[in-house]
């Protein structure tokens, strides 16, 4: 028999029976860009309705099943795929292997997603409307209070859950088992050693949400008082497992974006990443501190001094790794050959808005501070800060950084330029006034606000308009790219770039490393 | 050399399935039972008028269809196992797939145990008035005091809250007011213990099964392991005598407050987990007995039943001294 090498199958069985972790990458790639628009449109509604002050568009009931569908879909349906997608095209590749450890199941996670979503999404069209209670779900509003669609969101949450489990499962056994021969811990990128740990902390939360979401559909449809004062429950309960896992979430969200951009920025500085060794052991500590600041989002539901003093200093410890990693970043750019090619300008963009959004993080942090901040557009403004311009941002770069080597087509350079000035003035004309008017006291999730909030809003609002319209040039720029962007064929399409996924051909064929590679790379480069 | 196992410069091939149907199938699968479930529940709760309803029909099918679809892909597992398709390093993917597995179980049953300590440490003696929130009591649940396990519910002790779907009363009807131990002269009577006591011999009768199978005593093995999924069946029959004795005799029930609900609940899961791993232990003896699986080096499949099997008794063990004892 001996080798033989096949492409895809034909038709739509090559993207339902996929085992190959390329074509599962780019399902989960596309699916979450979908949703990213659905999160979005649900934004652009929102900002619609704060457009002005008083109300505009439509009811109060479904201006808060707008804010709860956009925080679901953008956290579990566009950001935390798209990071998947992204582990799954280029983890076996970074590390020299065939493919995923366990191609079915790598299948499944992915396929169990569309229809959970399909199901959250019909929701809305249910009796008594989708879920209005924020993406937080706290009882006893996700409970009590809840339309009767609250059971159909669980269970869109559980399967949510063990796609997120399997995935990270997945990733887990392909860091742990499938590394070619000398790729030891320290050598493997940092994009890698990032997911490496988001997977752990995905295994070690996610069923937390479970539990929380169970105990939901307990109360709700079996009577039991776990988040219930009169049965001898407590709502708050509710709040301290939900952020047990929700904090970890957030992490999950953002050390991979970190490791895209531990990738990017060396290669257009056409320097090693300064201080990777220092960099996984942040990226580790983060994750250890990520279990246990989970209060310092419940700061004002009257927890104990000795609790919120703990919160607050375990909290502040966070910026610690954290800043270790911005000034690597700096640092690797220092007196580097820097060019600024679209992934290197989101990547710095990150930078800076990131930053911004962990000084906000800091001011949170302090408890006494926050009880002024609390569940207000200051509130908003840090974790889109985080969110978008860190998340979104960075793995808009991972596309742009990546694309010609997945396709063997460049993308249009003064387009994407384009694209990354437009996001970042319409990111910042969003979300900055959101700080001041946050610290003035305008509440989250309300449809209406006080008449001193108006221009700030409006501004929010237009900047929103921009920033979801340049994502459309986005869309744009990278189907004419797929389609008939000019031909690559360099296996390094940066020069910069290190890595094994830059020394198999352009574009990446069908299966790669069937055959371990040797590898090269001394120790401590990235 | 290339060749069927191993790559031009030696290395053993990782076997990846060109194409296969599971995933689509075992999604079909899910995605019916949790939506027949939620159709289901919902029914139940907000009252369908209608008189005749599908979702059951729903529910069943998705689950029917899951469970042979599962059987299939296990199947499938087997197969290519014995066909030789597996490299050591692919039988690696799965002995960390499985320890994985059971760290995401163990956090579930975390979140579980949290909710019990959190009630019983901070919340319980909070709605009784302690702490800087006390006077709260005064107002909201004038009268309620806490001990666990709890003799009434803050709503029973006020007599009834608005906007409470389902009451949670706390009425448990005889002197029983927990499952702790009773009184010494019925120890022996006393479920929980016996459970135990059956629990940890079965982790003990399935590691003898697997000492057998080391040394190639198959006689061994299948006497062994079918002893173990016996101890689990008793445990399972206890443990559903326990429950009626719950219910109709003691009055403890899911809606009886906070104590029903964590009592139900954690030993709830942990039964669905008992029935689980004894399901596992069950495949394993009748491949062993049906098709002679298994020899002293290759036996993955059953070691990784032992390791949940194992799992579910150190959850036990935690149950008996959080649940029952202390």
């Amino acid at each position: 028999m001996g080798d033989h090498h096949h492409g895809p199958a034909k038709g739509i069985s090559r993207w339902l029976f996929t085992t190959n972790h390329k074509d599962i990458g780019t399902m989960y790639l596309w699916f979450s860009f979908a949703m990213f628009l659905l999160g979005g449109f649900f934004a652009m509604v929102i900002r619609a309705e704060l457009f002005q002050p008083g109300m505009q568009l439509i009811e109060p009931g479904f201006f808060n099943q707008m804010t709860t569908l956009h925080g679901l879909i953008m956290v579990f349906g566009a950001i935390m795929p798209s990071f998947v997608g992204l582990a799954n095209w280029l983890i076996p590749m970074m590390i020299g292997a065939p493919d995923m450890a366990l191609p079915r199941m790598n299948n499944w996670s992915f396929w169990i997603l569309p229809p959970a979503f399909l199901m959250l999404a019909s929701t809305l069209f249910m009796e008594g409307g989708a879920p209005a209670f924020g993406w937080t779900f706290y009882a006893p509003l996700s409970t009590t209070y809840a339309a009767p669609s609250v059971t159909f969101f669980i269970f869109a949450i559980h399967i949510l859950g063990v796609s997120s489990i399997m995935g990270s499962i997945n990733i887990i056994a392909t860091v742990m088992n499938m590394r070619a021969p000398g790729m030891t811990y320290m050598k493997m990128p940092l994009f890698v050693w990032t997911w490496l740990i988001t997977a752990f902390l995905l295994v070690a939360v996610m069923p937390v949400l479970a539990g929380a979401v169970t105990m939901m559909l307990m109360d709700i449809h079996f009577g039991t008082s776990f988040f219930s004062a009169a049965g001898g429950g407590d709502p708050v309960l509710f709040q301290h497992i939900f952020w047990f896992f929700g904090h970890p979430e957030v992490y999950i969200i953002i050390l991979p974006a970190f490791g895209v951009v531990s990738q990017i920025i060396p290669a257009f500085s056409r320097k090693p990443l300064f201080g990777y060794a220092s960099m996984v052991y942040a990226t580790a500590s983060i994750a250890f501190l990520s279990f246990i600041v989970w209060a310092h989002h419940m700061y004002t539901v009257g927890m104990p001094v000795a609790g919120e003093l703990f919160f607050m200093y375990a909290t502040m410890l966070i910026a610690v790794p954290t800043g270790v990693k911005v000034f690597n970043w700096i640092t690797t750019m220092w007196r580097g050959a820097l060019s600024f090619e679209t992934p290197m300008l989101f990547c710095i963009g990150f930078l800076v808005l990131f930053t911004l959004g962990g000084f906000t993080g800091l001011m949170l942090s302090i408890a006494p501070a926050d009880f002024q901040y609390h569940d207000t557009y200051f509130v908003v403004a840090h974790f889109h800060y985080v969110m978008v311009a860190g998340a979104v941002f960075s793995m808009t770069a991972a596309i742009y950084y990546w694309l010609p080597k997945w396709c063997g087509r460049m993308y249009n350079e003064s387009m994407g330029k384009t694209h990354f000035w437009i996001s970042f003035i319409g990111f910042n004309i969003t979300f900055f006034p959101q700080h001041f008017v946050g610290l003035a006291g305008m509440p989250r999730r309300i449809p209406d606000y006080a008449l001193q909030f108006a221009d700030f809003n409006m501004m929010s609002s237009i900047g929103a308009f921009i920033y979801g319209a340049s994502q459309l040039l986005f869309l744009f720029n990278v189907i004419a790219t797929i389609v008939a962007g000019k031909r690559v064929s360099e296996e390094k399409v940066w020069d910069g770039a290190e890595g094994l996924e830059w020394t198999v051909a352009t574009p990446a064929p069908y299966h790669t490393f069937e055959e371990p590679p040797a590898v090269p790379r001394p120790a401590g480069t990235i | 050399m290339a060749s069927d196992t191993t790559t031009a410069r030696g290395y053993e091939k990782y076997y990846v399935p060109e194409s296969s149907s599971l995933a689509v199938r075992a999604t079909i699968g899910l995605v019916l039972s949790v939506f027949g479930a939620a159709l289901v529940l919902n029914d139940m709760t907000f009252g369908a008028q209608q008189e005749s309803s599908n979702s059951v029909w729903v529910l069943t099918g998705g689950l029917v269809f899951f469970v042979f679809t599962m059987a299939s892909w296990f199947g499938t597992v087997i197969k290519e196992n014995i066909a030789g398709m597996n490299s050591g390093q692919l039988n690696q993917s799965y002995v960390l797939g499985m320890f994985w597995f059971i760290f995401s179980e163990v956090m579930f049953f975390a979140a579980f145990f949290g909710a019990l300590l959190y009630v019983r440490q901070f919340a319980g003696p909070w709605l009784a008035g302690e702490g800087d929130g006390g006077r709260m009591n005064g107002l909201l649940w004038p009268g309620f005091e806490f001990s666990w396990p709890p003799v009434t519910t803050p709503q029973e002790v006020v007599g009834g809250v608005d906007a409470q779907a389902i009451a949670n009363n706390g009425a448990f009807i005889s002197q029983e007011k927990s499952m702790a131990p009773a009184d010494a002269h019925v120890w022996y009577a006393w479920l929980p213990m016996w459970n135990t006591l059956i629990l940890l011999s079965s982790s003990a009768t399935v590691h003898v099964a697997h000492t057998a199978l080391l040394s190639d005593n198959r006689r061994k093995f299948n006497l062994w392991l079918g002893i173990t999924v016996g101890l689990a069946l008793v445990f399972l029959g206890l443990q559903a005598m326990e429950y009626y004795e719950a219910y109709a005799l003691f009055g403890l029930t899911l809606n009886s407050g906070i104590y029903g609900s964590t009592f139900f609940m954690l030993t709830g899961f942990h039964g669905f987990h008992v029935a689980m791993g004894m399901t596992m232990l069950l495949v394993q003896l009748v491949r062993s007995l049906k098709n002679r699986h298994f020899t002293a080096t290759d036996h993955f499949g059953f070691e990784a039943s032992t390791w949940y099997w194992h799992f579910v008794d150190v959850v036990w063990v935690f149950l008996f001294l959080f649940v029952y004892i202390l």
